[in-house]
C-alpha cells in the first residue's frame, strides 16, 4: 500500500564529503562514514555514545578528552576522527574488563583521587600510559606525566597517591 | 570548537602529497601532529579547503646521526620521541633540554618537530633551537629536494619559505665542531603556557675553548630572534669566564625585541634573557671545570 | 549490641565514595551526556566588542544553511518580552542584546540546528554591524564624569553607580583612630577570577506541547531557585516546570546564576517544538558567566603600640560588570564582606562600600567565596600582615594578641555577627610548629646572605558558613532553609533526598553517613538523590559551603523524626511503654534488659505490617531546617616560599593547613575539600586571573590566557585537624567547602611579601606572577594589578 504522503527531510548540502574509516575502539572494530572535520572526541561521544570521554575546553588546554591512541595518550579534541583510521583507540570504558576494574580505577577510588569526576577518565588514561612505560614512578614522575590534565577539585595530591597505589598494586600482582 | 568543512586526503607517499599540494593551488594544508593546526581549525582561524594528512607515510619517523655527525629528524618524529631518545640525550643537549618543555606531555605524543618548525610560531621552542644550531629544513617538491637554512626558513609570524607545492620532510642539524654543549631555558608560568621568554644556547667546545656558538630567543619579538652573531662575537675563540659570559649575556639581551604585555614589561623580558644566557653558560663552564 | 559506627559507615568513617563507582567507569551522567529524541543543538553568537550600539543584524545567510531550524536575535526575544530578565539582585539583565552590547562576549544571536557543527557554520554567516562606544573597564573610569552610561536602558539611572552601602559604627571607629598610636593602611585589588569548573555550563530545554510541561536538564547548583526563576521569567506555572540537575563537573559558584543561554534554549524549545541542547564552550564560559571578586579593598587599622587593635575601617569598590547579578542574600549589597576581622577582638569597625557598572560580564559573587568572604579574609590577613610590620611585631605574636580567646565565646563582632566556638590559638600553634616557625628568622637571614629569599606567610581566619537564618537571610525573598526527605522501606533500606546539590563534594556518600549515625542503618543501605525538582524537597541548593550546615542538619533532623516514630513501634513490638525504651546504635532495647530488643530493621518492617493503634503506618518523613545561626569554622594556613630575585619566580617549599571545621563526617572527603580549595588559592595567588585591555577586550577568556595550575606547579600540603564542635548544629559540623579558598591566598601572598620585605615593598597585587615580583624587588615599590593592562 502506498503512503498517503512522504516527508522529505531537509537535504544535506550536496556532496558533503564523508570518508569511510575503520577504527578499533576498546578492542572492537567499528566502521563508520564520517565527515573529515569531525573531531575524534565528538565521534567518541556522539557517534559511538561513549560519553566517559569529556570535553572541558576549546584550546587543547585541559586534557579532559584524553584517550589512548595506539597506546599513547592524546587529546581527542585535537585529533580528527579520520586520523584514527586503522588505529586503536582506548577510552575509559575500555579500562575495566567484565570481571574487574583496572588497578588505576581502584586506586582512584581508594585514595579519593576524584571529586566531580569530570577530569577522571582522562587522568586515568594518562596515568595508565605512564605506568606502562614506567612501572615504578616517583611522585615527580607522576606529576610530570599528568601535567597535561587539569583538575579543579582535588588539588592533585590524592591523584598522585592514587597512581602510586595503582603502581604498587600492579608491581605486586606481576 | 567546530572546524568548517574541508576535503581530506591521507596519502601513503611523499610524492602523492606533493601531487595533491600541486593541484590545490595553495588551498591545502599539510597535517602532521595537528597540535597547532587543529586548534586553529577549531577556532576557525584557519579554514583551508583541503587537508593533506601525512601520518600514513612510512619511513618518516627516524632520528638518526649520519657518519659525518649530522642529525636528521624525519617529518613524523613526535616531540616525545626526542624527549625519550638516548641519541638526543647523549649528543644534543640543547634539543634534549627543550624537548620536555614543549607544550605538555599529551601534546608531545602527537605534535612533530618538523611540523612545529613549519608552523613558525614566534613562541616556538624548536625554531629557537634550530636557529641556535644552524639547522636546515629539507623541502621536497615537484622538482625534487632542496635544503633551506633555518634563518631563511621563517619569513614572519606563522609564515615559512615553503612553496605551496612543497612539503617539509626532514630537519637537519649540522655536525658538531667539537663537543656539543648547551641548554634551553624557558620562563613559563605553568606547563603549556606560552613562553614569557626562552633562550636556546648551543656551543661546540674544543676543550675549554668555544669553537662555535649559537643562540636564539623565543617570546621576545615578533619572530624567533637570531642571536647567533651576538653570541659568536662574544665567545668564539674564547673560554667561558665571568667576563665573557657577561658580555655574551648582554649582547644577546640587546638582540631581543620584546613587547610589554600582561606577561611583563619589555625590560623584564630582556632581563630574563640575560639571566638565562648567564645561567646556561655558567652551568656549561662549571661542568667543564668538573670534567677537567 | 550497638553496632560499630565506623563499620557501618557512620560519622567519622572515611567511607569510600559511592559516586566513584560510576565516575571511574566513565558512566557519569553530565548534561552533555544526555540525549533526548529529536534533540537540536544551539550555539550562541557573542559580541566581539565591549561596548557598542547594534546598527544591524543580518541573519539571512544563516537561515540558508541546511540543517538550521531557527535563528534568533534580540528581537525574537523582545517580541515575547524575554529580551530582559530580572536578576537575583533585583536588577535586570539582558538575555540577548537589542539596543546595544554592554560587554565583550554578550549574547547577540543564536542558531538552533541539527548538530553543533552546522549551528557553528550558520553562526559564522550572521553579519552584525556595531558602532563602537568607549569601554569602561574599572570603577574609576565608571565614576568619571565623561564616562558613557552603561545602563542607559534603566529609567532613573543617571550614573554608573549601583549602590552605596555601609555597616558598623562610624563614630566609635573614628574615636578609636583618634586614640591610636599607629595607623596602618593597605590598598589592594583582588582581581577578577573565574570558577572555571572543568565542565562548562549548559542545559537541555524540553517543552512538551502535549502536556504543557517544561523539563530542563541544567548544570545548576540550585535547581529549586531555577524553577522559581524560570516560572517568573518564562511565565510558565511552577508546577509545570521540572529542573533536573544531573551529575555536575564542578560548580564552585559558577553554576548558580540563571544564564541567558538557559532562557534562550527554553524559548527555542517552545518555538521549535523539539528539545534544545545548549552547552557552552570554554571561551563562552570564561568571558560571560559568573565570575568572582574584582574588588578594590582599602583599609586601615587603629593600633595601640602594644599590638592591640582598637578599630578597623574598610572601604570596598566593587566592579559588577554590566548587570548587577550577584547571587547573595538580599540584605547585604556586598555579601558578607562585613565578616572581615571576625576572628579578632576588634571593638570598633566601620565598612563603606560602593558598587559600579562596567563593560564587563556580570557577576562578582561566585568562586568558592561564600558571598564575598574570600575578599573579606584576604583583606583581613593582608591588613594584619602590614600592621604587624608597621608595629615591628612578629606576625604570629600580633595575631595571638588579637585573636578571640577560647573563653570569649559566644563573641559578638563589631559588625554584629555572633561567633560561637573555636580554639584559634591552638590551631595557630600547631601550624607554626609544623612549619618550623621558631627557627625561621635565623634561616631567613642566613639564606639572604647567600642571595636566596625565603619567606613565611600566615593566614588565620574564621568565616561565616551555612547561610542562613530566616531573620536575616533570603535570596529574592526566599528564605535560606534547607530540607531532607527520608523514606525507610520495609526491609530497612532507605532513600534520602535533599534540597542541596552536590558538584563533587560527595553528598551521596556523606549524607548516608549522617543517617547511619542517627539510625544505625548501614550507609550502604541508603541511596541518596539530589537535583530533580519533581522529587527533591525544596531547598536553596549548594554554594557558600551551606550544605553540611543546613541540608546536613536537615538530614540529621529527619533521621531523628524517623527514630522517634520507630521508638513508638519498638515499644509496641516489645510490649512495653515508650518510657522504658532505650536506644543504642541500630536497636531499641528494654531498659534494664539490654538483650531484649528490636533492630531498626525490625521496626521498619513493622511500620508496614504491624503498627500500634493510633499510629500511621509507614516510616517516611521530611524536615526543613532553618539554621539558628551561621557556623564558624577556623583555619590557620602557613606557607613557606623561596623567591628567585633574578626572575621573580617563587616556589612553595612547604604549606601547612590546620582546619577546625567542627565534627568531620568523612575525614577523607574533608581533606579532599581542603586540598582542592588550597589549590584554587594557589592558582589565584600565582597565575590565575581575568583582566582587560583599554578597549575592553577580555584577557583570560580561554585556557591559554586563564591559567589553571597543573599537577606539576601545584604544591603538596600538610594537613592537621582540630575539632571544636558547633554548639548549635545537630551533629556539631561546621562545613568546609570554601575555607581553604577563602583563607589560602593570603598565606601565599604574605609569604612572598615576607621574602621580599627587605626591599620595602608593601603590596603586590595577585596574581604574583614572576614579572610582578621581579618589578617589586627591583624598584621597592608596590605593584598594582588593576585593569586595564597596558601594552605597546
Amino acid at each position: 500500500m502506498t503512503s498517503l504522503y512522504e516527508e522529505i527531510p531537509t537535504a544535506p548540502a550536496a556532496d558533503v564529503p564523508t570518508r569511510r574509516v575503520t577504527i578499533t575502539v576498546n578492542g572492537e572494530k567499528r566502521t563508520l562514514d564520517i565527515e573529515p572535520r569531525l573531531l575524534l572526541a565528538h565521534l567518541i561521544r556522539q557517534g559511538l555514545q561513549l560519553t566517559g570521554t569529556h570535553v572541558g575546553c576549546d584550546t587543547t588546554g585541559c586534557g579532559a578528552c584524553t584517550v589512548l591512541l595506539n597506546g599513547r595518550p592524546a587529546k581527542s579534541c585535537t585529533v580528527l576522527a579520520v586520523q584514527a583510521d586503522g588505529r586503536e583507540v582506548t577510552t575509559v570504558e575500555g579500562l575495566a574488563s567484565a570481571q574487574q576494574l583496572d588497578p588505576i580505577q581502584e586506586g582512584f577510588k581508594e585514595e579519593h583521587g576524584l571529586q566531580c569526576g569530570f577530569c577522571t577518565p582522562g587522568m586515568m588514561l594518562a596515568a595508565k600510559a605512564l605506568l606502562e612505560r614506567n612501572p615504578n614512578p616517583t611522585e615527580d614522575d607522576v606529576r610530570w606525566a599528568l601535567s597535561g590534565n587539569i583538575c579543579r577539585c582535588t588539588g592533585y595530591q590524592n591523584i598522585v597517591k592514587a597512581v602510586l597505589w595503582a603502581a604498587e598494586t600492579m608491581r605486586e600482582e606481576s | 570548537m567546530y572546524p568548517s568543512q574541508f576535503a581530506y586526503d591521507a596519502p601513503t607517499s611523499v610524492n602523492e602529497v606533493i601531487a595533491i599540494l600541486d593541484r590545490s593551488n595553495g588551498e591545502a594544508k599539510v597535517l602532521a601532529g595537528g597540535q597547532s593546526l587543529i586548534p586553529m581549525l577549531k577556532l576557525r582561524f584557519a579554514s583551508p579547503e583541503r587537508i593533506v594528512d601525512i601520518n600514513n607515510i612510512d619511513g618518516l619517523d627516524y632520528i638518526r646521526q649520519d657518519p659525518d655527525g649530522s642529525l636528521r629528524i624525519g617529518a613524523l618524529v613526535r616531540h616525545e620521541d626526542l624527549e625519550y631518545s638516548d641519541l638526543i640525550a647523549e649528543t644534543q643537549p640543547t634539543l634534549a633540554a627543550a624537548a620536555s618543555l614543549v607544550a605538555d606531555p599529551l601534546v608531545r605524543t602527537r605534535g612533530t618537530f618538523v611540523g612545529s618548525v613549519c608552523h613558525a610560531d614566534p613562541q616556538g621552542d624548536w625554531a629557537a633551537t634550530m636557529i641556535a644550531l644552524d639547522g636546515r629544513v629539507v623541502a621536497q617538491g615537484p622538482s625534487g629536494r632542496r635544503e633551506i637554512a633555518m634563518k631563511d626558513f621563517v619569513l614572519g609570524p606563522f609564515t615559512n619559505a615553503l612553496a605551496y607545492n612543497e612539503v617539509a620532510v626532514e630537519a637537519v642539524i649540522p655536525p658538531a665542531k667539537g663537543t656539543r654543549k648547551g641548554s634551553y631555558l624557558k620562563l613559563e608560568r605553568r606547563v603549556g603556557d606560552f613562553a614569557t621568554a626562552s633562550v636556546a644556547v648551543a656551543l661546540d667546545m674544543n676543550g675549554e675553548t668555544v669553537q662555535r656558538a649559537g643562540c636564539a630567543l623565543a617570546g621576545v619579538g615578533g619572530k624567533t630572534i637570531d642571536a647567533n652573531a651576538e653570541i659568536s662575537a662574544a665567545l668564539v675563540g674564547k673560554t667561558l669566564d665571568a667576563a665573557t659570559i657577561e658580555a655574551a649575556a648582554d649582547a644577546v639581551a640587546g638582540a631581543s625585541d620584546p613587547r610589554t604585555d600582561h606577561r611583563g614589561s619589555a625590560a623584564y623580558k630582556r632581563q630574563i634573557v640575560k639571566t638565562f644566557v648567564t645561567r646556561i653558560l655558567t652551568h656549561i663552564a662549571q661542568s667543564e671545570q668538573k670534567a677537567a | 549490641m550497638a553496632l560499630d559506627e565506623l563499620k557501618i559507615g557512620g560519622m567519622g568513617a572515611s567511607r569510600r565514595r559511592v559516586e566513584d563507582n560510576r565516575f571511574i567507569r566513565g558512566k557519569g551522567n553530565y548534561v552533555d551526556d544526555i540525549v533526548l529524541p529529536g534533540m537540536l543543538h544551539m550555539e550562541i553568537l557573542r559580541s566581539p566588542v565591549a561596548h557598542a550600539r547594534i546598527k544591524s543584524i543580518d541573519t539571512t545567510a544563516a537561515w540558508e544553511v541546511p540543517g538550521v531550524r531557527l535563528v534568533m536575535t534580540g528581537e525574537t526575544l523582545a517580541a515575547r518580552n524575554l529580551a530582559w530578565m530580572p536578576t537575583l539582585s533585583y536588577d535586570t539583565q539582558a538575555v540577548m542584546a537589542t539596543d546595544k552590547v554592554r560587554f565583550q562576549g554578550q549574547e547577540v544571536a543564536a542558531v538552533i540546528a541539527d548538530d553543533p557543527y552546522i549551528a557553528k557554520d550558520a553562526l559564522s554567516r550572521i553579519v552584525v554591524e556595531y558602532e563602537q562606544l568607549p569601554a569602561i573597564v574599572n570603577p574609576e573610569q565608571a565614576a568619571s564624569p565623561e564616562a558613557p552610561l552603561v545602563r542607559d536602558d534603566k529609567v532613573n539611572q543617571d550614573s554608573n553607580k549601583i549602590f552605596d552601602w555601609e555597616i558598623g559604627d562610624k563614630e566609635s571607629t573614628d574615636r578609636a583612630f583618634a586614640e591610636a598610636d599607629v595607623v596602618s593602611t593597605i590598598d589592594l585589588h583582588y582581581p577578577r577570577s573565574h570558577p572555571s569548573p572543568l565542565e562548562t555550563c549548559g542545559s537541555i530545554a524540553d517543552y512538551d506541547r502535549a502536556t504543557g510541561k517544561l523539563t530542563v536538564y541544567m548544570t545548576t547548583q540550585a535547581p529549586h531557585i531555577i524553577r522559581a526563576a524560570v516560572a517568573m521569567v518564562a511565565e510558565l506555572p511552577e508546577h509545570m516546570i521540572r529542573i533536573v540537575s544531573p551529575d555536575l563537573g564542578g560548580g564552585f559558584g559558577n553554576k548558580v546564576p540563571v544564564y541567558p543561554g538557559y532562557v534562550i534554549a527554553i524559548l527555542a524549545s517552545i518555538l521549535t517544538e523539539h528539545p534544545v541542547k545548549w552547552v557552552e564552550d570554554r571561551s563562552s564560559n570564561l568571558i560571560s558567566t559568573g565570575f568572582g571578586r574584582d574588588v578594590y579593598l582599602q583599609g586601615q587599622l587603629a593600633l595601640r603600640k602594644d599590638g592591640k587593635i582598637l578599630g578597623m575601617r574598610m572601604h570596598t569598590i566593587s566592579d559588577h560588570g554590566a548587570f548587577y547579578a550577584d547571587a547573595q542574600p538580599t540584605k547585604f549589597k556586598i555579601g558578607l564582606m562585613h565578616s572581615t576581622f571576625a576572628a579578632y577582638d576588634v571593638p570598633a569597625a566601620h565598612l563603606t562600600s560602593e558598587g559600579w557598572y562596567t563593560n564587563k560580564a556580570p557577576g562578582g559573587v561566585a568562586y568558592r567565596c561564600s558571598f564575598r568572604v574570600t575578599e573579606a579574609m584576604f583583606f583581613q590577613e593582608r591588613m594584619m600582615h602590614a600592621a604587624a610590620n608597621d608595629l615591628g611585631m612578629d606576625q604570629a605574636e600580633f595575631r595571638r594578641i588579637n585573636l578571640v580567646k577560647d573563653d570569649q565565646f559566644p563573641y559578638r563582632t563589631a559588625f554584629g555577627f555572633l561567633t560561637d566556638s573555636g580554639q584559634y590559638g591552638k590551631c595557630l600553634d600547631i601550624a607554626l610548629d609544623a612549619i618550623g616557625y621558631a627557627n625561621f628568622k635565623e634561616e631567613q637571614e642566613e639564606a639572604r646572605k647567600r642571595g636566596k629569599l625565603l619567606g613565611i606567610g600566615i593566614s588565620t581566619m574564621t568565616e561565616p558558613l551555612g547561610a542562613g537564618n530566616s531573620r536575616e537571610y533570603d535570596i529574592i525573598g526566599i528564605k535560606m532553609f534547607d530540607s531532607a526527605e527520608l523514606r525507610v522501606h520495609m526491609t530497612g533500606k532507605a532513600i534520602l533526598r535533599t534540597g542541596a546539590k552536590t558538584q563533587g563534594q560527595g553528598h551521596e556518600t556523606t549524607w548516608a553517613q549522617i543517617v547511619a549515625h542517627e539510625l544505625g542503618i548501614p550507609a550502604e543501605d541508603i541511596v541518596v538523590e539530589e537535583g530533580d525538582t519533581d522529587t527533591a524537597p525544596f531547598g536553596m541548593g549548594t554554594y557558600a559551603s551551606r550544605s553540611t550546615p543546613v541540608a546536613g542538619a536537615a538530614v540529621a533532623m529527619v533521621a531523628r523524626k524517623i527514630r522517634a516514630k520507630a521508638r513508638k513501634i519498638a515499644a509496641h513490638l516489645l510490649e512495653v511503654s515508650e518510657e522504658d525504651i532505650e536506644w543504642e546504635l541500630g536497636r531499641f532495647y528494654v531498659r534494664g534488659n539490654q538483650e531484649r530488643g528490636v533492630t531498626i530493621q525490625d521496626c521498619a518492617l513493622a511500620a508496614y505490617s504491624n503498627v500500634p493503634d493510633g499510629l500511621e503506618p509507614g516510616l517516611e518523613n521530611n524536615a526543613y531546617y532553618d539554621p539558628p545561626n551561621l557556623t564558624w569554622p577556623f583555619a590557620a594556613y602557613v606557607c613557606k616560599v623561596e623567591v628567585d630575585p633574578e626572575t621573580g619566580v617563587w616556589d612553595v617549599l612547604k604549606f601547612v593547613a590546620v582546619d577546625d571545621c567542627g565534627v568531620r563526617i568523612n575525614p577523607m572527603i574533608v581533606e579532599g575539600q581542603i586540598m582542592g580549595g588550597l589549590t584554587e588559592a594557589y592558582a589565584m595567588a600565582s597565575m590565575q586571573y581575568i583582566t582587560f585591555d583599554e578597549e575592553g577586550n577580555c584577557i583570560g577568556s580561554n585556557f591559554m590566557d586563564y591559567l589553571l595550575p597543573t599537577a606539576w606547579e601545584t604544591p603538596g600540603y600538610e594537613l592537621h585537624e582540630v575539632v571544636t564542635p558547633c554548639p548549635h548544629h545537630p551533629i556539631g559540623a561546621k562545613g568546609i567547602g570554601e575555607c581553604a579558598t577563602v583563607g589560602g591566598p593570603a598565606a601565599f601572598v604574605n609569604a612572598v611579601m615576607n621574602a621580599i620585605e627587605h626591599t620595602g615593598v608593601r603590596n603586590v597585587d595577585m596574581p604574583l606572577m614572576p614579572n610582578r615580583v621581579y618589578e617589586a624587588v627591583q624598584t621597592g615599590r608596590d605593584v598594582s594589578g588593576a585593569p586595564p593592562v597596558k601594552g605597546d
